[in-house]
């Protein structure tokens, strides 16, 4: 069977998760806000998976169903609120919903 | 096989690159798409052939096809094209690159430091996991379950279409 | 019945309990009954217990009543006491039953006054106070009772407090008896250290083996429990409050600043009248401040436009009366001048607030006239007080008393000449301006109208008190006119009687004669100077000697400008430098740290998303760092 480095998927996790993290940062539209957390759970889902698989468990992919079902939910609230958002505010801009300032 | 490994790990990172520093929304998602084809395919070559199928099925399947309505349903065109050129400015990314890095660098010497370990000989089908499911994990399927009830309500409540004051008092 | 005792102090002060934390709920009627009647209830409870121990006879005319143990430390352990003896009987009765009076006038006099059940608390505080003073047995009760009723008379003077100029009357009055209580606690501290207790009986005797007569620490201890008698009783230097201390209620007046709080001083020396004898050039002190201060008020009571400004200073004479007796060692000559002046002075003060409500709070006298025919029951019954205070020869209390103490000025045997022409003196000053009040406010052109009229709770009390002050002369006649000391034979357990030197003795006929011709003199010369010759003695006040006498007299001899000048204004102008000093810049600091702090935090509330993750992002790093580091 071909085996992969441990190490080699912890830091491709690692990397992807930080693109995730600036593309957070970075964007101003909401809907890239949202991918760029999509991207940061993958990534740690593959933390886990590779994390199971070293250890010969099926935990690891236990644990990336659960992360899965999580982010499921969350994307689904997270455009309804999307859609609220455009319907109240006109535009996708994350900076126009600062009424909590101060 | 590692070839294959460096392979599906460049495609990931470059889509990913390519995914928050795109200016046109749809070929973000896309790009994401590609990037989650690649790390099932990393998956794969894990031995873990379930969280594959399932990384292809529910999230390039399912969440990336969610993202996709809600994209065509606000009706995003040029303009918001024009947004994000305003918007994405070379100077911006200069902050956040600095901070992902330092934080890159503070998690590959935490992780790095495993030792070297060479995984996916041993394959975990997709039998062994549901046997882990249904065993000890089973009250973790079930508080899941409650989550996705949790999201499929308020996703309904939030998605409804606010009544217009007005028209309500037309009607009435 | 003497096992009642504890009650006569405790029935007003649970008077005051209910009335302080009830009271505003009760109906008027019932405020008046549980604040007058809890006085009258210890009146007749102090009765009892007097006449038990007038009758009884207790062994070594003194009982003692040991409630509980206040304080116990190593040496030290004060008890909550009372102590019976005659001294305590006589100002027992005086202040339940003038008190009972004065609270029974109050019940209409203050009907209108919104804080009625307020008054009538502090004043059941107010008594339950005075008489846990009187009864006390040792001196820190004694203590406890003396700033009790500083307080009370505080809360009083500044009763209506929503007029500023009360409330500083009232801070006046507390701030210089203060400096009193401090002299007083200083003098308790001494007595305790060198003598191991503060049981008032305990202590006189172990002084008298333990102290040498005339050595430095009596002489120590005395004139530092005068400075508080002297604040208390408003002598010289300490009398400015009490004319100020007017600004209260009429009946407030009338009992704490006439007939009980301000003889408190006079009760201390003569509870500690062992100490003052161990301690000879304090008596006379004491004889020569009485004296001072009668002549002092005597003037400025002479100059006063306001009707309760004459009697504030009037009291101030008395209570040098007083002081005079005292010193010359006349102890129940004091204590009989004390139980007459409670009687006419209350009455005056009563009077003076009838007077003052049926004229809508008006007090200048100067304003008033012809009030004989318009309130006739307070013309008798103040012209009967002011007989008594002027001491109108055989048929007034105040002559028996008060000429006992002129008479005992010269021939006591600590007395002196001097001291008999100061008290002369003062009793034709006291004539005087007695007799001016009265006919300015009675006789004469009418002045204002009066419009409300007492009705029997306000008149009941001072017929009362008016009987009061003719009849209770008669229980001390002097060796010339019967001689009848019932109530200095009644003392002699608890106070030593006068020495009297043999050669002035046989005179006494003379010396009460020249004190009558005096008293009715004064009252002749004013009548004469006021209705018969109104021009000459305005003419008199306007030449520049007289008018400058007359404005230094208004104003109390000038001492509210001398301690302002001397005392007042250093220490202000201290106060204002010090506002910003160095200790300061601390507080500041604390502030401005809060300030820039509030003004970083709220900065971090921008509301917008994007603000948040970087905050996420950078806390994730920093704590990620530490575990690296770590």
């Amino acid at each position: 069977m071909a085996t992969v480095p441990l190490n080699g998927v912890m830091i491709l996790a690692g990397i992807l998760f930080m693109l995730g993290l600036v593309g957070v940062l970075v964007r101003r539209n909401i809907i890239f806000m949202l991918l760029s957390v999509e991207i940061m759970l993958n990534a740690a889902g593959l933390a886990f998976v590779a994390a199971g698989s070293r250890w010969g468990q099926a935990d690891g992919q236990v644990m990336f169903v659960f992360i899965l079902s999580m982010a499921a939910a969350e994307v689904s609230v997270g455009l309804a609120l999307v859609l609220q958002l455009y319907n109240r505010l006109k535009t996708l801009d994350t900076d126009a919903a600062a009424r909590m300032r101060g | 096989m590692n070839a294959v490994f460096y392979i599906a790990a460049a495609v990931a990172v470059v889509s990913t690159i390519m995914v928050i520093s795109r200016l046109n929304p749809v070929h973000a998602l896309l790009y994401l798409i590609v990037s989650l084809m690649a790390v099932a395919m990393i998956f794969y070559l894990l031995g873990a052939p379930f969280a594959a199928a399932l990384e292809v099925i529910i999230y390039a399947g399912a969440i990336m096809v969610l993202f996709v309505f809600v994209v065509m349903m606000l009706n995003l065109g040029p303009q918001t094209v024009a947004q994000e050129r305003g918007w994405l400015t070379p100077d911006m990314w200069w902050g956040p690159s600095l901070l992902a890095a330092v934080l890159l660098a503070a998690l590959v010497y935490v992780l790095g430091s495993g030792g070297e370990v060479s995984v996916g000989s041993r394959a975990v089908d997709s039998k062994a996991v549901g046997r882990a499911l249904f065993g000890p994990y089973l009250l973790g399927v079930e508080l899941a379950s409650l989550l996705l009830l949790a999201g499929l309500v308020g996703a309904y409540h939030l998605g409804r279409r606010s009544p217009d004051p007005q028209q309500r008092r037309g009607e009435e | 019945m003497l096992d009642y005792l504890w009650l006569i102090p405790a029935l007003p002060l649970g008077g005051f309990l209910v009335l302080a934390l009830l009271g505003a709920r009760l109906p008027r009627g019932l405020t008046a009954v549980v604040g007058a009647g809890s006085v009258g209830l210890a009146a007749v409870t102090a009765s009892l217990v007097a006449y038990d121990f007038w009758v009884g006879e207790p062994p070594g005319h003194a009982y003692t009543q040991t409630l509980w143990v206040w304080l116990k430390t190593a040496g030290f352990s004060p008890a909550i006491a009372f102590y019976l003896d005659a001294l305590s009987v006589v100002m027992m009765l005086v202040v339940t039953w003038v008190g009972f009076l004065i609270h029974l006038y109050s019940t209409e006099f203050m009907i209108d006054e919104e804080g009625y059940s307020r008054f009538f608390a502090y004043m059941n505080l107010f008594v339950s106070a005075m008489l846990t003073l009187v009864l006390a047995d040792n001196l820190l009760l004694l203590y406890l009772g003396w700033e009790g009723v500083g307080l009370c008379s505080y809360l009083l003077i500044g009763f209506w407090y929503t007029k500023p100029e009360n409330g500083y009357a009232a801070r006046k009055a507390f701030v210089i008896t203060r400096v009193g209580d401090t002299a007083m606690a200083v003098g308790l501290f001494l007595l305790f250290t060198h003598l191991g207790t503060l049981q008032i009986q305990d202590v006189m005797t172990r002084a008298r083996e333990v102290w040498p007569e005339g050595s430095t620490l009596p002489i120590a201890a005395a004139l530092l429990l005068l400075g508080g008698a002297v604040g208390k009783s408003a002598q010289l230097p300490l009398q400015t409050w009490l004319p100020d201390a007017m600004a209260g209620p009429s009946p407030v007046s009338a009992l704490i600043h006439a007939a009980t709080m301000v003889t408190a001083g006079v009760y201390l020396i003569a509870r500690t009248h062992v100490l003052f004898t161990l301690a000879p050039p304090v008596l006379t002190l004491v004889a020569v401040i009485g004296a001072a201060t009668l002549l002092l008020a005597g003037f400025s009571g002479l100059t006063q436009r306001d009707i309760k400004r004459v009697l504030a200073y009037s009291t101030i004479s008395q209570i040098g009366y007083m002081f005079l007796a005292l010193g010359v060692g006349a102890w129940s000559a004091a204590i009989f001048h004390f139980m007459v002046h409670a009687f006419f002075k209350a009455l005056l003060f009563l009077g003076a607030g009838s007077i003052i409500l049926a004229l809508d709070h008006e007090h200048d006298m100067f304003k008033m006239g012809g009030l004989r025919r318009q309130l006739p029951t307070t013309f008798w019954t103040f012209l009967i007080g002011s007989g008594a205070l002027a001491a109108v020869p055989l048929i007034t209390a105040g002559f028996y008393s008060k000429d006992l103490i002129i008479w005992q000025s010269y021939a006591s045997a600590r007395g002196s000449l001097w001291l008999w022409a100061a008290a002369l003196a003062g009793a034709l000053l006291t004539s005087l301006y007695t007799f001016r009040m009265v006919i300015l406010t009675f006789f004469g052109p009418a002045g204002m109208q009066a419009g409300r009229k007492p009705g029997w709770r306000m008149n009941l009390p001072m017929i009362v008190l008016a009987v009061l002050s003719l009849a209770a002369g008669f229980i001390e006649l002097p060796k010339s006119l019967g001689n009848l000391p019932i109530l200095s034979d009644f003392l002699r357990s608890a106070l030593p009687a006068v020495v009297v030197m043999a050669v002035r003795e046989g005179r006494e006929p003379l010396f009460e004669l020249i004190s009558g011709c005096v008293s009715l003199g004064g009252i002749l010369v004013i009548y004469l100077l006021l209705r018969k010759a109104p021009r000459f003695t305005e003419k008199l006040v306007r030449t520049p000697l007289g008018a400058a006498l007359h404005r230094w007299w208004l104003v109390g001899w000038g001492f509210d400008a001398l301690y302002d000048w001397t005392i007042v204004s250093p220490y202000v102008w201290l106060a204002r430098i010090g506002r910003n000093d160095v200790v300061d810049l601390f507080y500041h600091w604390i502030a401005w740290v809060n300030q820039v702090g509030y003004r970083a935090v709220s900065a971090t509330q921008t509301g917008r998303i994007r603000s948040y993750a970087v905050g996420l992002a950078i806390g994730a790093v920093f704590v990620i760092g530490l575990v690296v580091i770590l």
